[in-house]
């Protein structure tokens, strides 16, 4: 069996065609991000109903929400490029995977803080130690250890490989925070939202649901590409390429 | 792919399921203390340790709230529809504490069987709904009834 991958896949290899890429691709996702994120943020907050339990403190499942799937999807994202970066040898995959860890960290953050604002009115209690709270923690953890492992090394090389293997590791996670509610009794409800099920939710509610999580998304974009392209500009500041970029501003 | 590249691939492909597989035999060893709480059940069958601070998960019985009339001591019982545990409690409800829902207490097992709870969580199901919704599902459940 072998595998041939897409011509676009070599191509985004090289440091300058991911920089002009990238490039054109930033406008067209920072506008997305801009409308989505305003649109959902007020359809979730003024026009969305309240819930018939918690009332307005359900809103908070506008942020909450968004920002769990992407501290996750982040960290998918940051293991994937590195594998791609161990395997191919793909310094770009390394700079994406660094470009991760940062971001996905202050997701988890915004995620952690945004259930215990929640979790107070609702359950009673800031904390519990329930798995799936604690999973999420552990994400944020893996995330720092990602962070702190990168910067421990001087040769950027190593320091690429290790933080690859760490959050590879890392990756064993991601299911144990998405079936947590399943596997264990816990104080944080099941999944409102699966593939094979109607949502638990009417569409009023979660159309600015799924409006907000696309905006989480184009903004991830956004702020990846954005810290990539800098770290792309660093690390080949002795090409002239990147001589030229700096000169014409 | 070079069999230099596919070499890499199965060893990563490698790492990851066995640490994947390490994990999950240690949750699964684990999984009686990852549990949060103990069913009405698990109590009543004596799983959950004796004299120990536990805490008791499920829902409250209906027309059991028994509240005091001169301190805030409130009692009721929860139940699982197979086993019922009564259990007291003094202090303040969370907003969410009604007869229905389902709630987890802290506390201890006393020698006449009462949960004596110093902490009441009020868990909250993964549905949400207008409260328009709810009100005319409502009428609908007690027109069939």
């Amino acid at each position: 069996m072998n595998i041939k991958m897409p011509r676009w896949f070599y191509q985004l290899a090289s440091p300058k065609w991911f920089y002009e890429f990238t490039g054109a691709l930033l406008p067209w996702f920072s506008a997305a991000a801009i409308i989505l994120l305003l649109i959902g943020t007020v359809w979730g907050l003024v026009f969305a109903p309240a819930d018939y339990q918690q009332g307005n403190s359900f809103r908070i499942i506008y942020i909450h929400v968004p920002s769990s799937i992407l501290a996750q999807s982040c960290y998918m994202m940051m293991a994937v490029a590195g594998a791609i970066g161990l395997i191919w040898r793909m310094k770009i995959a390394h700079v994406v995977a660094g470009a991760c860890a940062p971001i996905g960290a202050s997701i988890a953050v915004m995620s952690l803080a945004t259930g215990a604002i929640w979790g107070k009115p609702t359950w009673g209690a800031w904390w519990v130690w329930d798995a799936r709270l604690t999973a999420m923690l552990v994400l944020l953890f893996l995330y720092i250890g990602v962070i702190a492992l990168n910067s421990a090394f001087d040769n950027k090389a190593s320091a690429d490989k290790a933080t690859a293997v760490l959050s590879l590791v890392g990756l064993v996670n991601i299911p144990i925070i998405k079936y947590s509610v399943e596997w264990w009794n816990t104080l944080h409800q099941p999944a409102t939202f699966t593939v094979t099920e109607k949502p638990a939710m009417p569409p009023e509610m979660w159309m600015p649901l799924l409006v907000m999580v696309l905006g989480f998304y184009c903004f991830f974009a956004v702020v990846l590409m954005s810290r990539a392209r800098i770290e792309v500009l660093e690390r080949e500041k002795r090409s002239d390429w990147v001589k030229r970029v700096i000169q014409a501003y | 792919m070079t069999p230099k590249r596919k070499k890499r691939l199965s060893i990563i492909l490698g790492l990851v399921f066995g640490t994947a597989l390490i994990v999950g035999l240690v949750m699964f060893s684990l999984s009686e203390n990852i549990n949060l709480f103990y069913s009405t059940s698990q109590i009543a069958q004596g799983e959950a340790p004796v004299g120990a601070r536990i805490r008791a998960g499920g829902m409250v019985v209906d027309g059991s709230i028994k509240r005091s009339t001169d301190s805030l001591k409130v009692q009721f019982a929860i139940t699982d529809y197979e086993h019922q545990v009564i259990v007291e409690f003094t202090g303040i409800l969370p907003d969410l504490f009604r007869e229905g829902q389902g709630i987890i207490a802290q506390g201890k097992m006393d020698a006449q069987g009462i949960f004596q709870a110093d902490e009441v969580l009020a868990k909250h199901d993964e549905n949400y709904m207008p409260p328009e919704i709810a009100e005319s599902m409502k009428q609908k459940q007690e027109s069939v009834k």
